[in-house]
């Protein structure tokens, strides 16, 4: 096992990968104080490839999402720190101009609620041709072609016809298809989806969900899925990141992730989900407790006052992200290796702020 | 499907809590026309136990639930609670019945006012049932503590304050200060978190244990369903495809629909490849004008003649499981238990 990402070693030469993240750090000003949301991340996204970005509200993946995008509010956020390389250029030190041009073009992003992301005064029609008139230069006329053939392409009966309607007259699926195919305008060659399917039924959420792998593929984009359903994302994604608490705590390969499962986080998060399978009236695990507060997070492992196998130096000191091939984990005692801490000792479903029993002996930390 | 029929409701020996029949609910929008949004179904509930109303949005499954709470009274049909048909009461009487009978709504955030403290939120119940003198300090901290919360830490504070788990805790007390024998869970996880779902989820269970509850879980994701509910009622289009106990239901469902709503579970397991699953590829037809017959049949694998023109009824296919197609996905046993 090598200490500390490989990916942040390649980043200076990472000109060959689509998208290079690299230490990204977003902090917020409040009155509270410095809200760490996103807290040093790096990843790197090939070109046709699939990463799924998963982790509870208050993970930091949805800022790290507009982080990437250069979508975040100039007041109130920190001076970025790190760098987002888009084929070779770097975002977060580009021209407001340079953004427009990749935004909604290079790089598209289909949002969690279509009904906020589409304006409801404005016609299918004019929302959809707006930006591809304007970034790929053609006229109304063929701007119309291309959105009838768009809506066909995601599945919309009467396409014709939609592009005269309003976003009312539509259903919620219907109307994330439409915000697909809006971002699947100008050809991007990444996709962004955030939360795409959670505001839908589950078999609109698997039609939306099949929607997108189909168009990724024939259009060989890459694309970012952040959700918080490791469900969602364990068929359909390449790898797989877990978000905690503002940083990466797990991130491999989907099918690695989900056979050795490294971070109690992850794990933890797999048990939560109530499975057909299960029998009637079964207990779900949970995990106690909320995210930490991003102001003052924990000062170990930030998983450390949730965590069923915390022991004493989780407490004390943070873990790094550790590599083991293609697979990284940020924990001190990862499940599954030698270090892992023996079922005695762990205190399952136990939410303990920061009263930690460890082999016999009762240490008190200040956490939560 | 999409059938109506009584076979599947149980009979007079046991303690029947509610019995709704034939419920119907339209709502009119004009020109004449009406939406269907529940179209003369029948359910019953035992004491103690929870049913899980599952379908897809617009399959009339929250109207059931408001329906049951006279919000707004049905159209026509009847709801007897430990035998009183709810929907002759006068307002009056109906006023003090509603305490028997609470619901929890989807959007926590939304559900509680943004400008009262927590302490006040729950206590409100209390003071519009039984006054200024009614309201019991005791009885607040003992809902919050049953749903996990100190009064002390977070009566005097208010819902902005909270995340969307813990607001749903809070309208989860407010539901239980009265003491309600039935609660009415209307899509209470859907706009949760997986982690703060299963949390919610078993704070339910603890609820109703500790309080003797009966529940009706109103959701449209079936593993979640599945891991509250005794019995399970699927519906569609206003109509019931298939009611019966949980594990049965989930082990072999006999209707198309239900299977599809199965298939359209996200299974965290990578070697399950999503797009070859058979999910259901269309949307619900509007319910101004469903389809005659069975009303799933333009979206079911297995239509034919006879469910565009004769409606299905609810029929035994095991002990207690009852499925309203004509072609259900398995064998019906020739007697009936």
């Amino acid at each position: 096992m090598t200490v500390d990402a490989p990916v942040t070693n390649d980043a200076t030469s990472g000109t060959d990968h689509l998208l290079v993240v690299d230490d990204v750090r977003t902090h917020f000003r409040t009155s509270r104080g410095l809200v760490r949301a996103v807290d040093g991340v790096s990843f790197t996204l090939d070109g046709g490839r699939t990463l799924g970005i998963v982790g509870e509200s208050g993970s930091g993946k949805t800022v790290l999402s507009r982080s990437i995008m250069g979508l975040l509010p100039k007041r109130h956020t920190e001076t970025p720190t790190g760098q987002v390389l888009f084929k070779g250029n770097d975002l977060r030190a580009a021209p407001r101009k340079e953004l427009q041009r990749i935004w909604g073009c290079d790089v598209a992003v289909v949002f969690q609620d279509p009904m906020t992301s589409l304006n409801p005064v404005m016609k299918i029609g004019k929302q959809m041709t707006e930006s591809m008139r304007h970034h790929l230069h053609i006229s109304q006329s063929e701007a119309n072609v291309r959105a009838v053939e768009l809506l066909r392409s995601v599945d919309i009966n009467e396409p014709d016809r939609r592009l005269e309607q309003y976003p009312h007259q539509l259903s919620g699926g219907m109307r994330q298809r439409v915000t697909i195919a809006m971002a699947l305008g100008c050809s991007p060659e990444l996709l962004i989806a955030d939360e795409p399917t959670t505001a839908l039924d589950v078999t609109v959420q698997a039609q939306i969900l099949d929607l997108l792998q189909a168009q990724q593929r024939q259009r060989n984009m890459a694309m970012i899925i952040v959700t918080h359903d490791l469900g969602v994302v364990a068929g359909r994604t390449d790898e797989i990141m877990v978000m905690y608490a503002g940083q990466v705590v797990e991130k491999a390969p989907t099918r690695e992730l989900f056979t050795r499962v490294r971070m109690p986080y992850t794990e933890a998060l797999l048990q939560s989900i109530p499975r057909i399978e299960d029998n009637v009236d079964t207990r779900l695990k949970v995990i106690p407790g909320r995210p930490p507060d991003l102001t003052s997070p924990p000062k170990g492992c930030r998983f450390a006052p949730r965590c069923s196998y915390t022991q004493t130096k989780c407490l004390e000191e943070p873990p790094p992200l550790v590599s083991e091939g293609d697979h990284q984990y940020r924990c001190w005692f990862p499940i599954g290796t030698s270090l892992e801490v023996d079922p005695p000792t762990r205190r399952d479903g136990a939410l303990a702020p920061g009263v930690v029993a460890t082999a016999g002996t009762v240490t008190t930390g200040g956490a939560d | 499907m999409a059938g109506t029929g009584d076979a599947h409701l149980r009979n007079g020996d046991a303690d029947v809590l509610l019995k709704v029949s034939d419920l119907v609910m339209e709502f009119p929008v004009g020109e004449g026309r009406k939406v269907h949004a529940v179209s003369g179904i029948s359910f019953d509930l035992i004491r103690g136990e929870t049913l899980g109303l599952v379908g897809e949005s617009g399959s009339g499954k929250s109207t059931t639930g408001r329906a049951v709470m006279q919000l707004p009274s049905p159209t026509s049909g009847s709801v007897m609670f430990e035998g009183r048909e709810l929907t002759e009461l006068s307002n009056d009487e109906m006023r003090r019945m509603r305490p028997r009978v609470q619901m929890i709504f989807q959007d926590p955030v939304s559900s509680l006012n943004p400008r009262r403290r927590v302490s006040d939120i729950v206590a409100e119940p209390l003071r519009v049932l039984k006054g200024r003198k009614g309201v019991s300090a005791d009885k607040v901290a003992e809902v919050l503590d049953a749903v996990g919360l100190d009064v002390n830490k977070v009566g005097e504070r208010r819902p902005h304050e909270f995340s969307g788990g813990q607001c749903q805790r809070i309208s989860i007390a407010r539901s239980l200060v009265l003491d309600p024998e039935l609660l009415i869970c209307d899509e209470p996880v859907s706009a949760l978190d997986v982690s703060v779902q299963a949390q919610i989820l078993n704070l339910l269970k603890d609820a109703k244990e500790r309080y003797g509850l009966t529940m009706v879980f109103i959701a449209h994701d079936l593993g979640v369903v599945k891991n509250i509910s005794n019995r399970v009622a699927v519906m569609y289009l206003g109509k019931l495809c298939e009611v019966g106990e949980a594990g049965a239901l989930y082990n072999s469902p006999a209707h198309p629909y239900t299977a599809a709503l199965l298939e359209s579970v996200p299974v965290p397991d990578p070697d399950i490849r999503p797009a070859e699953r058979e999910v259901l590829t269309t949307e619900i037809p509007s319910p101004m004008s469903p389809p005659s017959g069975c009303r799933f049949r333009t979206r079911c694998p297995h239509a034919a003649e006879i469910c565009a023109t004769e409606e299905p009824q609810l029929r035994a296919v095991g002990p207690d499981q009852f499925v309203a197609c004509h072609f259900p996905l398995q064998p019906v046993p020739v007697s009936v238990s």
